[in-house]
């Protein structure tokens, strides 16, 4: 940009800010005045509306899991009445999957990488990517709509006739809600695919893409493919609300179980968008902090794709019990098993990138050791509800609770925490509170577990999920479980307060100061409105580290 | 922080001063925005596809399990207007790949108008659907007293031979996927015109030339896909047992 | 009730040893590869600190040995995992040959049981020990679940079909009895026991409580309050098919299709008599929809069974593969 910009810090000064400067104009003081903001196409400054967003609904949707696990502290509904808690569960829910999860890494990370990482100016249509969030803040206002209203009482999976037909809650506003927030979804995911199909830089040849790429590219073609559906079905649902006749209404022949045909054609590949996106960051946490190339690049970049196939095949293991036959049970099963093969063969890799590395210790590498290992309870658990004989058994307890927030908690939380860490220089040009951060993710790691292990342990036991009173001998494993939810609440406020605090007195950070390879770094930090000063040309992989001192063997 | 890895290419700092008014910042050249803009659209259609196919699905499961009901329920439909909105729609194609032809050739006029046909095509096509829903939409006001008040016939009766007949259950189901399916056709419809009429507002101040035409292009691709979606529906709910 | 211990579930059927076992494998693989990996990362974590700022990792790319390895051994265990998880889930889905059946009718928010013997109870369930017990289901409004923890069975109540799960209880107690499919409200209130019983006391509780006749007896008498007798008795001339020996039989229809007349089959001829059009018949019967209630109508369906000349075939139609039944009297079988 401007000829002004000092150098950066040379290769064999010491680490960090050491004489670290920020550019004089970026893009984030480049123009002022809400006008830049709210109207603005730079790509950079939409993840940072949506990183602004996305974190007022996590809060929120962790709230309502508080009222949750705050009410199960006693076997007895006594805290609230049980109308008051099953719109907890299900604003919890709703906004967690819809509001946060979904949209949580691609929107913010990606959104703000994916152009930097493929060295182009921006997304390919950044007035779309503005519309994309302007559509995720108008389904979350219908959400809160919902909320104010009285909330939505029919769990965040809607099922008829329940939703159809019974409920007296807002069940159409939040129905809209999530309708208009999938088609934010919808428009990233052919941003990305767009973008990394034609946007390139020269010399940056698929197998020199990061991963986290090739992972935002597999989770874009689940958003495409999928999330109309759900879309669709949630518009039916609606109609059925709004004109009292339709097609899930089981009095005049329709099937009710259909709906859950539809919801989950979307719903389970939804999960494989808010983990993979995940994945993407910890191949990147691992390689930077290992400064190695990832082990088996290419089956890592592979297994992301096999993995956004494969979760379209598997749905009808939500049906297990729903009357589905049994032969269409068992070729869902066998699904199942395979989709687990390629996680199972990332986490090897990572593992094995781990073997003669140089592995330092920074917060967003403990981050990454984190998802390792919860991510992997969480999908090894997944291997139990595969089972059709286990999964009868426990099939809606807090089994499976346990088993999806291992992954989705344990797993795209901690990555999204991570990356945040890790990006954070090169988002703000200022570095987090290390000392802080790595206590923080302490705090997340304990509290996490203690919140959700004892959860395995009651499923199995058969508390069923959803329910406000439970028989008293499940209590001593509730308490435990709010007790760690209490700790991982203050695990996730601190980042919340460091983070805003770093924006205007972090130490300044200086283009690379985890001295990692990829093409973000490459630029400044913050970096300018149109990302290179000169767009750049690409002759080898992005973690390749052996122009810098290789290990001695 | 450059160690040899990564080169920058040299080169004009601001290129994109002397470049085609109509390539944008963050584009190299006309050709790789052309390409983004046709990926875009391709990509956009997958999900439309996705879109209706939800609805499909449950049009095909219920006509698995109540052939006799779709059938009854397909047979009230209006073939003619069916038939004839089918015909107009495979016009508008032509029409609109014509247009997309003379930008192609740089012929301002034909673009205009070509357009405006495939314009008054679609509102054809809208109008006619307009006077098939209201005869299914009819009610009748004697027989909406009843406790339960709803709005469509597929909730107590239709018309036929002037006479009110009760409405079988299975007939109810296939009227609720009649009217999401060509309902959501015909909401794609009428963005397309909007659409349209900023484009054909653009064409007659003569913004397309061969060297940029994308956004007619693009539309093209668009409208052919809404017309493919017609060229399935029509079949599926015109024409259940029409043999006999 | 039982006091469950803290924390496993007591096995009370023939077929919770069996998911246990399965259970149990997971859990050793799981903690198999959960240590090693864990070991593993500390192990390199450790060893592999970076001990200068400028250091690298080694260049090691990959190696297909490993791949291989580590794809072909998940895959294996994954697809014994499968196999032995689909051979418990036929042992839980397909009930033995001749079943105690009891009818159970979930709505908002109580679970209703009867017995074909005429007994009926409230999110109470009596059964006897060691012998196979098949309980049909449906819903009378919006989705449940019938959830016995202790026999590790469970099956969603579907309004509008009708869904079946059998077990044989193995052990005397008292367990819970959950709903687990979210209904509203009370959803956590749709709680209640099963209480198995040895034979002798189950046979005294049959014998104690007081009854309207079986349920058959009730539905022959709905029969004739609805004035079903009318079109559906021998000297009706053709208004309507006979009804003796048609459960269970195979029906063709006016369209060509042929069905298995079974429980589902005669709900929706009840409730909405235009689906299926029999062969030969005009399509006049008048629907009983908001007439009949879900329990009026399994007791008219355990009458037309019991018009049937074996007595045999009762499936309950929909998803469960089809299983003949009990006689239909009240004696439980051994």
């Amino acid at each position: 940009m401007s000829p002004d910009i000092t150098p950066t810090s040379t290769a064999s000064a010491t680490v960090r800010s050491a004489g670290a400067v920020m550019p004089a104009r970026h893009y984030l003081n480049e123009q002022g005045g809400w006008a830049s903001w709210l109207l603005t196409t730079d790509h950079k400054r939409i993840a940072l509306l949506y990183l602004f967003s996305i974190t007022a609904f996590f809060f929120l949707g962790g709230f309502f899991a508080l009222l949750v696990r705050l009410e199960l502290l006693t076997p007895g509904g006594d805290l609230m009445t049980s109308d008051v808690y099953n719109r907890a569960f299900t604003m919890h829910g709703v906004i967690m999957v819809f509001f946060f999860l979904v949209p949580s890494i691609p929107a913010t990370l990606g959104n703000f990488l994916v152009p930097l990482m493929v060295g182009a100016k921006d997304l390919a249509f950044p007035k779309i990517n503005l519309l994309s969030w302007y559509l995720y803040v108008i389904g979350g206002a219908f959400a809160i709509a919902a909320m104010i209203g009285g909330g939505v009482d029919t769990g965040w999976t809607f099922y008829t006739p329940y939703s159809s037909m019974a409920s007296n809650s807002k069940v159409l506003t939040g129905a809209i809600g999530v309708f208009v927030s999938g088609f934010s979804s919808i428009l990233t995911g052919l941003n990305f695919i767009v973008t990394i199909h034609r946007m390139r830089a020269p010399g940056l040849t698929w197998f020199r893409l990061p991963l986290f790429i090739w992972a935002h590219y597999a989770t874009s073609l689940i958003m495409i493919l999928g999330t109309p559906v759900v879309a669709i079905t949630i518009l039916l649902l609606a109609f059925e609300r709004v004109l009292r006749v339709g097609i899930f209404d089981p009095t005049i022949g329709g099937d009710p179980v259909l709906f859950q045909h539809l919801f989950w054609f979307y719903s389970h590949p939804a999960v494989y968008i808010m983990v993979l996106p995940g994945m993407g960051v910890i191949s990147e946490l691992v390689a930077g902090f290992a400064r190695k190339n990832i082990f088996g690049y290419s089956f890592v970049a592979f297994s992301s794709l096999a993995i956004a196939i494969l979760g379209f095949l598997v749905w009808g293991h939500h049906l297990f019990v729903a009357g589905e036959t049994p032969y269409s049970a068992l070729v869902f099963s066998i699904i199942s098993y395979m989709v687990a093969v390629p996680s199972a063969i990332k986490v090897f890799n990572w593992t094995a990138t781990f073997y003669k590395g140089s592995i330092s210790y920074e917060t967003p590498m403990l981050y990454a050791f984190g998802f390792v290992g919860l991510f992997l309870v969480g999908g090894l658990t997944g291997l139990f509800v595969a089972a059709i004989g286990v999964d009868i058994h426990v099939h809606d307890t807090y089994f499976v609770v346990a088993h999806f927030h291992y992954i989705m908690v344990g797993g795209t939380l901690m990555a999204y925490l991570g990356g945040l860490h890790f990006w954070w220089p090169k988002i703000t040009g200022r570095l987090y509170p290390e000392g802080w951060a790595k206590l923080s993710a302490l705090i997340v790691f304990v509290g996490f577990n203690l919140t959700f292990f004892p959860q395995f342990i009651l499923g199995y036991l058969g508390m069923p999920r959803r329910y406000h009173a439970y028989p008293d001998e499940f209590q001593v494993l509730n308490v435990m479980s709010t007790a760690g939810a209490s700790i991982l609440a203050l695990g996730y406020l601190l980042p919340m307060v460091y983070f805003t605090w770093s924006w205007k007195k972090g130490k300044i950070a200086g283009d690379n100061p985890f001295r990692a390879k990829g093409l973000e770094w490459e630029t400044t930090s913050p970096p300018p409105t149109f990302n290179f000063d000169r767009p750049p040309v690409v002759t080898e992989a992005t973690h390749s580290y052996a122009h810098q001192e290789a290990r001695v063997v | 922080m450059s160690d040899g890895a990564i080169a920058h290419a040299g080169g004009d700092p601001a290129p994109h001063a002397a470049a085609h008014p109509r390539l944008a910042h963050h584009f190299d050249t006309l050709g790789q925005q052309k390409d983004a803009a046709s990926l875009g659209m391709w990509v956009f259609i997958a999900q439309e596809i996705m879109f209706f196919g939800g609805m499909f699905t449950a049009y095909l499961v219920y006509r698995m399990w109540y052939p006799a009901g779709y059938a009854a329920a397909s047979n009230e439909l209006d073939l003619v207007l069916g038939g004839i909105n089918t015909a107009v729609l495979i016009a508008s194609s032509l029409t609109v790949a014509l247009a997309v032809h003379a930008a192609q050739e740089g012929r301002q006029k034909q673009i205009v108008w070509y357009l405006v046909a495939t314009l008054l095509l679609g509102v054809v096509f809208l109008v006619i659907k307009y006077f098939e829903y209201e005869s299914k939409l009819h009610l009748h006001p004697a027989h909406h007293a009843a406790a339960n008040v709803r709005l469509f016939p597929m909730a107590g009766w239709f018309h036929v031979d002037g006479e009110l007949v009760p409405v079988a259950n299975e007939m109810r189901l296939f009227m609720v996927l009649y009217f999401a399916l060509t309902g959501m056709h015909a909401l794609h419809m009428i963005v397309g015109i909007a659409i349209l009429l900023v484009i054909l507002w653009m064409a007659r101040k003569g913004a397309f030339t061969p060297r940029w035409y994308t956004p007619v292009e693009i539309f093209g691709l668009y409208w052919h896909f809404v017309d493919i979606v017609w060229i399935f529906l029509f079949p599926l709910l015109y024409l259940v047992n029409r043999h006999h | 009730m039982e006091s469950a211990r803290a924390l496993f579930p007591v096995q009370a059927s023939t077929v919770a040893p069996r998911v246990d076992n399965l259970y149990f494998f997971l859990v050793a693989v799981s903690a198999f590869f959960a240590v090693l990996v864990t070991v593993l990362i500390i192990v390199f974590a450790v060893k592999y600190r970076r001990r200068h700022v400028d250091e690298v990792g080694a260049p090691i790319h990959g190696s297909l040995a490993l791949e291989l390895v580590w794809t072909g051994i998940p895959f294996i265990l994954a697809m014994v995992m499968f196999v032995w998880g689909a051979s418990v889930y036929f042992a839980i889905v397909r009930p033995p040959a001749e079943t105690l059946d009891i009818y159970a009718v979930g709505k908002q928010w109580m679970w209703k049981f009867q017995h074909r013997g005429g007994q009926r109870e409230i999110n109470e369930l009596h059964v006897p020990i060691d012998t196979p017990v098949r309980i049909i289901l449906t819903s009378e409004d919006v989705l449940h679940d019938l959830y016995l923890p202790a026999f590790r069975v469970k099956m969603d109540a579907i309004p509008g079909r009708y869904t079946q799960l059998w077990f044989n209880a193995t052990r005397a107690g008292t367990y819970h009895l959950f709903c687990a499919e979210y209904c509203g409200t009370k959803h956590s209130g749709m709680h209640g026991s099963v209480v198995v019983m040895p034979q002798n006391e189950y046979q005294a509780w049959l014998g104690g409580g007081v009854t309207e006749g079986t349920l058959a007896q009730q539905g022959e008498k709905l029969f004739t309050d609805l004035v079903c007798v009318t079109c559906h008795s021998a000297g009706s001339g053709q208004r309507g098919p006979e009804l003796t020996g048609v459960f269970g039989s195979t029906v063709e229809l006016a369209n060509g299709e042929r069905v298995t007349a079974d429980a589902e089959y005669i709900r929706e001829s009840i409730l909405n008599p235009t689906a299926k059009i029999v062969a030969g018949f005009p399509p006049i019967m008048p629907t009983f929809q908001g007439q009949v209630s879900e329990e009026q109508l399994l007791a008219l369906t355990e009458y037309i069974r019991s018009l049937s000349s074996s007595g045999g075939t009762a499936p309950a139609g929909g998803a469960a593969a089809p299983q003949p039944a009990t006689q239909p009297d009240a004696q439980p079988q051994r």
